[in-house]
């Protein structure tokens, strides 16, 4: 029996919350009363044991990751390392990259592998896994910023719509980034797929040895960071809106050739009050006003 | 590793953590060298008067061979107990004891209070900014300023809205805030269009650098009411400068009662009932939280009619800080003179009956559903447990007021509280302590889980994770309270 796990419904009785070590999961599934209990026994057995499992094989998951990387064993190991591999040519990432995406993702498919729901997510940390069947939909929202009250944008995903994972990154969240967007949120067709993408797109909102922006290497932050003695974004100076621009400019440009190739379905970035989107489904309207919110 | 990193082995990321940082969780960290959780289980030790109230437990220091449990003397707080998913199992800790012959059960458990806050008491006469606005921590919002009770402001912060409602970044802000005033440190806000002032539980507060001294006896006219009696035949007029109600002494119903005679005194602002006036000036940090630093600015002419040459005018402040003495001349302007010894008494009085200006913070929040539900298999009859008196709820071994109505809501003072006994999770929520403490018999037959509870001495004898702190004297005892209730 795992101890560290903690499992408990949140106060309004209906979303899950499991807690492992530094995943935090919310869980809420829609259906027959009797198929969300189910969906959420199944959601906390196959959470059981994801900690362990990545942890089993964590330096290798740290290991930058490469067209010739050898796969990984465990099933949200071996999400992670598919999410990435597409960038392995071109850039540095590591599977690490796409944890959160693929947690969500994997404890998502345990919930609809044992039953049948109208639809479902699973939000890690702001990594979101959705569930939809024919004729559900889902209303997401947006923040301008992370520190932003406003919702900016609401999109409504439905069955025909291809999106079934969202992901955020930026150097003010919980993981490093090696660029300067306060978030960029990505949608893709996966959970893990956008978790990748969103720190790509992220790395990319940059304005290399640019004064006003504080670097310091990770491996100083956190020594056994899969970023090693890469430097990562501590804080970020007045920028001009000419320089916000260009940093943004070079986001728009990554993210749109992600996008042509098929890896994503939509960005949003945002850096200093300013948004760019990337998007070309006429359906995915990212700046309806719509207050709804799919996270915790 | 070639520097001072730590490794942390609560859970098998087994982060290397530098020196004041956190590892991945945010929950471990190093801290001067040592791998820290910063919610270490609390065990309140009565067996010593409260010295400084914490004692950190050490392991060999003390000879267990429980007597002192069979007394009752010693009670295991919630803290840093942990929450292995109430919903399906019971509580970490289900503890019995027996207590002058009636068998206890102390269930111990850490709620993560989503829905909690903090409601704060700003001991201070000074404008700290206009009720509804918002209170900021590190530029977020995380509470409001609401109500201005008596010499005080009081201040909402947190709640489930700041902690999960808005952005990531609010929730991390508001929960950082009320973790750090939970644990009784110092805590800098900014009201939008107000002052800036460091609330710390227990401690003055400090309102735009300034630090705060006293607190107001009362409003201007409550300090014409207590003190006209003393100024009665020494002085002719008396005004107590107030933001709230300039009192004046000659107008005000206790004047009158002692016959005190027009003086023919006019005060600028607008009057609400005789001898007592609103908006004298505009608030400020000067003479009784109003922006007034020469108080004859608050007089218009005095009415020629009914004052004369000689009269004698003492202004003061409600917190007696201010204070300046006049004598009408022939003009029947006042001129500033030396306050005489007679007077000197009762201003020196107002000062006295003013109060230490100090924050309080009050942890506010509600036991939910599940919380209980690792309590008793039917959650709703601990409620009405509680209701019923039968079941004492206690905030890591402190006294809390439960709220009437619905539910289990409670207030507790964290000055009553150990040191850091608040965690919190990345949710972002709050983790505070609770004990719901009941008669063995009691809790079996409100579904206890009867097949979990242990004896006290289990807990207290293995010593690992544990810490032993001073019971504080002012608190009653979590046990023998409840022993004596029935």
């Amino acid at each position: 029996m795992n101890r560290r796990l903690q499992m408990r419904m949140l106060p309004d009785g209906r979303r899950l919350h499991l807690h492992d070590g530094p995943i935090d999961l919310i869980v809420e599934a829609f259906g027959a009363p009797q198929a969300v209990m189910a969906a959420y026994r199944a959601a906390f057995e196959r959470f059981e044991t994801v900690l362990d499992e990545l942890c089993s094989e964590l330096s290798f998951l740290r290991q930058p990751c490469v067209p010739e990387s050898k796969w990984p064993c465990g099933r949200v190991a071996r999400r992670m390392m598919a999410a990435t591999l597409p960038y392995a040519t071109e850039f540095f990432i590591t599977p690490m990259a796409a944890v959160a995406g693929s947690v969500a993702e994997e404890v998502l498919a345990s919930m609809t592998a044992a039953t049948d729901l109208d639809r479902a997510y699973v939000n890690d940390g702001g990594d979101i896994a959705l569930h939809l069947n024919p004729g559900e939909r889902f209303t997401i929202g947006m923040v301008e910023r992370p520190g932003g009250l406003s919702l900016f944008g609401a999109s409504r995903l439905r069955f025909d719509d291809p999106v079934r994972g969202i992901a955020t990154s930026g150097w003010r969240g919980r993981s490093f980034s090696l660029g300067i967007a306060d978030a960029v949120t990505v949608v893709a067709d996966r959970a893990a797929a956008a978790d990748a993408a969103a720190t790509i797109i992220a790395n990319a909102v940059d304005l290399p040895e640019h004064p006003a922006i504080v670097r310091v290497p990770a491996c100083e932050l956190a020594p056994d960071s899969d970023l090693g003695r890469r430097r990562v974004t501590q804080a970020v100076g007045d920028l001009s809106c000419t320089e916000i621009d260009e940093a943004l400019s070079a986001g728009v440009l990554a993210a749109e050739r992600l996008r042509r190739v098929g890896l994503i379905r939509a960005a949003a970035l945002h850096l200093a009050g300013v948004t760019r989107v990337v998007e070309a489904i006429d359906r995915l309207k990212l700046f309806e006003a719509e207050r709804s919110l799919v996270h915790a | 590793m070639a520097d001072d990193a730590i490794r942390c082995d609560a859970c098998p990321v087994l982060c290397y953590i530098k020196p004041g940082r956190t590892g991945s969780c945010d929950r471990y960290g190093n801290y001067e060298g040592k791998l820290v959780r910063l919610d270490p289980h609390v065990v309140l030790d009565r067996t010593v008067e409260r010295g400084d109230s914490v004692v950190p437990f050490l392991e060999r220091s003390r000879d267990w061979d429980g007597t002192l449990v069979s007394h009752g003397e010693t009670f295991v707080t919630a803290i840093g107990a942990g929450t292995t998913y109430p919903d399906y199992k019971p509580a970490p800790f289900i503890i019995s004891s027996q207590v002058e012959g009636v068998d206890m059960v102390t269930v111990v458990t850490e709620g993560i209070f989503s829905y909690c806050g903090v409601k704060a008491k700003i001991d201070t006469d000074r404008h700290l900014g206009a009720e509804c606005s918002s209170v900021r921590s590190q530029g977020e919002a995380i509470g409001h300023v609401t109500t201005s009770e008596y010499g005080s402001q009081m201040l909402s912060l947190g709640g489930v809205r700041h902690l999960t409602g808005g952005s990531r970044h609010e929730g991390t802000a508001t929960c950082d805030a009320l973790l750090k005033l939970c644990n009784g440190s110092a805590v800098e806000l900014k009201i939008d269009d107000g002052a800036r002032v460091v609330v710390q539980a227990g401690k003055p507060p400090i309102v735009d650098g300034v630090q705060e001294e006293r607190m107001r006896v009362g409003c201007g006219s409550a300090t014409i009411g207590m003190f006209a009696k003393q100024w009665f035949g020494k002085i002719d007029e008396v005004v107590v400068v107030d933001d709230h109600i300039t009192g004046v002494l000659s107008e005000h119903q206790a004047g009158k009662l002692l016959g005190v005679p027009e003086t023919g005194i006019k005060l600028r602002g607008r009057r609400s009932t005789p001898g007592r006036y609103f908006q004298v000036a505009d608030p400020g940090t000067s003479w009784g939280g109003t922006n007034v630093d020469d108080p004859l600015s608050i007089l218009g002419k005095f009415s020629a009619k009914k004052a004369w040459p000689g009269l004698r005018l003492l202004m003061v402040s409600t917190t007696g800080e201010h204070h300046a003495y006049f004598e009408l001349g022939e003009d029947l302007k006042p001129h500033e003179r030396e306050l005489p010894a007679n007077l000197r008494q009762s201003v020196a009085r107002i000062k006295e009956n003013c109060e230490p200006a100090l924050c309080t913070v009050m942890f506010m929040g509600g036991a939910g559903g599940s919380l209980r539900a690792g309590v008793t298999e039917n959650p709703v009859k601990l409620t009405h447990s509680v209701r019923d008196a039968l079941t004492r709820i206690t905030c890591g071994g402190a006294p809390v007021y439960v709220w009437p109505g619905g539910g289990i809501t409670f207030m507790v003072d964290i000055t009553r509280m150990p040191q850091n006994a608040f965690g919190y999770v990345p949710t972002p929520a709050l983790v505070a302590p609770i004990e719901f403490t009941l008669k063995l018999v009691d809790y079996s037959a409100l579904g206890g889980y009867m097949e979990s509870v242990r004896p006290l001495s289990s807990v207290v004898s293995h010593q690992d994770g544990r810490r032993r702190v001073t019971a504080r004297t002012d608190n009653p005892w979590p046990l023998q309270a409840e022993a004596r209730k029935k």
